[in-house]
């Protein structure tokens, strides 16, 4: 286990120590310590190491990750593994706004509760939120998944793609172009595997699916009050 | 009537209205039928002041010219001193503006590059990502970091020479953007991660910042992850030149990059591209006051874009401040642009040589603002790149012309004291002498 005191080290070679990490590294466990809320903390790294920040983060961290795990001791500040494109990013407190924005990939799980607009832009990323989520989350979620285990704020899925969204309690309200949509035995099946790998224990059956009506794709003047 | 004309009453001649002149009635007809807004591409149309109310006053006794074709007047500059390990280094002060793979072809995309390379300049990236093809043939890729995303991969971000955080552009500042679906080929929709043929509207909002405290810290961001190593610039569209240009320094830019509201669109509503947002004219100077009451000017270096299109609007705007100027429709134009070797087809279209606009329905008869294979492949892009490399030294060359009239033997030694206003609008907007005064609008003692 390789320790780096963020204090002693400094943002730059922190981040500069992880990102020339290579495939074949033997290094692969790090631990981050006086992390104190700091932004862009182990962000653009490639490569399959370990990575434990002790305490809560500020923006930013984990950003456009590709292959690590990153295990955050705390709470995320907002943006946390914006634009992932593979790896891990597993928070153990609450999640700020836009946790997981734009991520292409990979798979970003939130033990306690996320902000707003969390997953918004998702192209392709996993998200998986043990607690609640804010409003205006998935906003223009593109594809990839969003599993709520708690319930969803107000205008759930706004203009909607592609992504699937997974939420076991209530939905306060869905966004426009955003229904609830028929749980198949393959979505079931998605949902079994994404709460396997983020490590909770619920059940896929209680969940229900929302999608896209797909009303909003192509403009039609007809829908125009519903923007 | 037959009565008036038996009468030998005589006649007035039909007037038509001002107000609601045939151009306007046609709208109004067109969202009778249609029942939704005109969208169409380009920048703003109508007559606004301009680089063409401005002038230069060369050089006689109390000034003294440099020879022409004899006493060097250099034209290089470099961007991003700021904070970047690698500044930008260009022979010329003029840029290609960011237009997306998508709006454009791939051979478009790469004749851009072909051309800015061989004139020793950099093209730029729009929303859609970076393809194979620009990067290819741009020796100078700047990576457009814009509120949809589309493409956006940390791998490409490391490849650009330079990243532009896109906040607005001058054709629709508030506006996000808008590909339709006729252009979206198998390619373009993968690139974007979306369904072929759905019409993209990006937002107009970046997805996770809100606020130049916010960007500060993307930008912190964006820096970490490609190692301080390449520039970052902040594009802005021309609306409070002066606040937004502060806003961006203090957010950490290398650049500012200041678009006005005749810098072109691939597809954005009439109405936006004609009521909202100022010429560039009218934004110089704000930024420029805006950088010095700051101390960085020519820390901070400035692009500005939006209706250039000769070397003495090159001269002109550089005059009044500019680092750097960029050009996008211009640029278009010499790759083949609304030729008039297609004009048979633009009437098929509805339209003719120079007014056609409607780049979103990707059925553009030079083969240019199309995913259309068979159009595509009208458009040669070695000729294409060629062409643009010669239109940028013409520029170069006529804005230089300038600089030696007014005794400068660099581009960047024009100052606003080498010029002066024929308007009294012009004088207002760029705070330049009226011709034949020391005065301008605002300024006392007239």
């Amino acid at each position: 286990m390789q320790t780096i005191d963020l204090e002693a080290t400094g943002l730059r070679d922190l981040n500069a120590t992880l990102q020339a990490q290579s495939a074949d590294t033997n290094q692969t466990a790090w631990e981050i310590v006086n992390a104190k809320g700091s932004h862009a903390l182990a962000v653009g790294l490639d490569a399959p190491i370990d990575v434990t920040v002790k305490g809560s983060t500020g923006y930013y961290c984990g950003g456009m990750n590709k292959q690590a795990t990153i295990r955050i001791h705390g709470s995320a500040g907002p943006g946390v593994a914006e634009n992932m494109m593979s790896g891990t990013v597993i928070i153990e407190g609450d999640a700020s706004q836009y946790a997981g924005a734009t991520g292409h990939g990979g798979l970003l799980v939130i033990k306690g509760n996320a902000s707003s607009r969390c997953g918004i832009s998702m192209k392709g990323i996993d998200i998986v939120v043990q607690g609640n989520i804010g409003h205006m989350s998935a906003f223009m979620a593109q594809s990839g998944n969003l599993v709520v285990c708690g319930n969803a704020g107000d205008a759930l899925g706004d203009s909607l793609y592609e992504a699937r969204l997974f939420v076991r309690g209530t939905v306060k309200s869905l966004g426009a172009d955003c229904i609830e949509k028929e749980m198949r035995p393959e979505h079931l099946e998605i949902l079994r595997d994404l709460l396997d790998r983020a490590g909770i224990d619920a059940k896929p059956e209680e969940f229900k699916r929302y999608g896209s009506a797909r009303k909003l794709y192509n403009f039609d003047v007809d829908n125009a009050s519903a923007y | 009537m037959k009565d008036k004309i038996d009468r030998k009453i005589p006649q007035t001649v039909p007037r038509q209205s001002w107000t609601f002149s045939n151009e306007i009635n046609s709208e109004i007809r067109r969202a009778a039928a249609t029942g939704i807004y005109d969208i169409r591409g380009g920048g703003a149309k109508r007559r606004v002041p301009h680089f063409d109310d401005l002038l230069f006053l060369g050089a006689s006794i109390s000034r003294y010219p440099l020879e022409g074709y004899r006493e060097k007047c250099g034209t290089n500059v470099t961007l991003g001193t700021r904070f970047a390990q690698n500044p930008i280094e260009l022979d010329i002060p003029v840029t290609i503006a960011g237009m997306s793979f998508g709006a454009l072809s791939g051979p478009a995309k790469e004749a851009l590059g072909r051309g800015a390379s061989a004139a020793g300049t950099s093209t730029t990236t729009g929303d859609g990502g970076m393809t194979p093809e620009e990067r290819g043939h741009s020796s100078k890729l700047v990576y457009q970091y814009l509120p949809s995303r589309y493409g956006m991969n940390p791998d490409d971000l490391r490849k650009a020479d330079a990243i532009e955080v896109v906040v607005g552009q001058g054709a629709k500042p508030g506006g996000g953007g808008m590909l339709l679906g006729q252009k979206i080929s198998d390619r373009v929709a993968q690139m974007r991660n979306l369904p072929k043929g759905i019409d993209q509207r990006s937002a107009c909002r970046h997805p996770d910042w809100t606020g130049p405290d916010d960007l500060e810290i993307k930008i912190l961001e964006l820096r970490e992850i490609t190692g301080w190593k390449v520039p970052v610039y902040i594009k802005i569209g021309g609306t409070r030149p002066y606040y937004d240009t502060a806003l961006a320094v203090k957010a950490g830019a290398d650049v500012v990059v200041l678009d006005g509201m005749q810098g072109g669109t691939a597809a954005t509503q009439d109405v936006f591209i004609e009521h909202v947002g100022l010429p560039i004219l009218a934004c110089i100077h704000g930024a420029v006051k805006a950088l010095q009451d700051l101390g960085m000017h020519r820390k901070v270096q400035l692009i500005v874009s939006g209706g250039i299109r000769t070397g003495a609007d090159v001269a002109k705007a550089m005059a009044l401040g500019a680092d750097a100027v960029a050009i996008g429709t211009a640029a278009l134009i010499a790759l083949g642009d609304n030729d008039p070797h297609w004009e048979e087809e633009y009437r098929k279209l509805g339209t003719t040589t120079g007014a056609y606009d409607d780049w979103h329905e990707g059925k553009d008869p030079a083969g240019i603002t199309t995913q259309d294979p068979e159009l595509m492949a009208r458009f040669d892009p070695i000729e294409g790149g060629r062409r643009l490399k010669n239109y940028l030294k013409v520029l170069t060359l006529e804005a230089q012309t300038i600089a030696r009239a007014c005794g400068k033997n660099h581009l960047h030694n024009l100052e606003p004291e080498d010029l002066c206003a024929i308007t009294m609008e012009a004088a207002a907007m760029a705070r330049v002498p009226l011709a034949g005064t020391d005065w301008y609008p605002g300024k006392g003692g007239f």
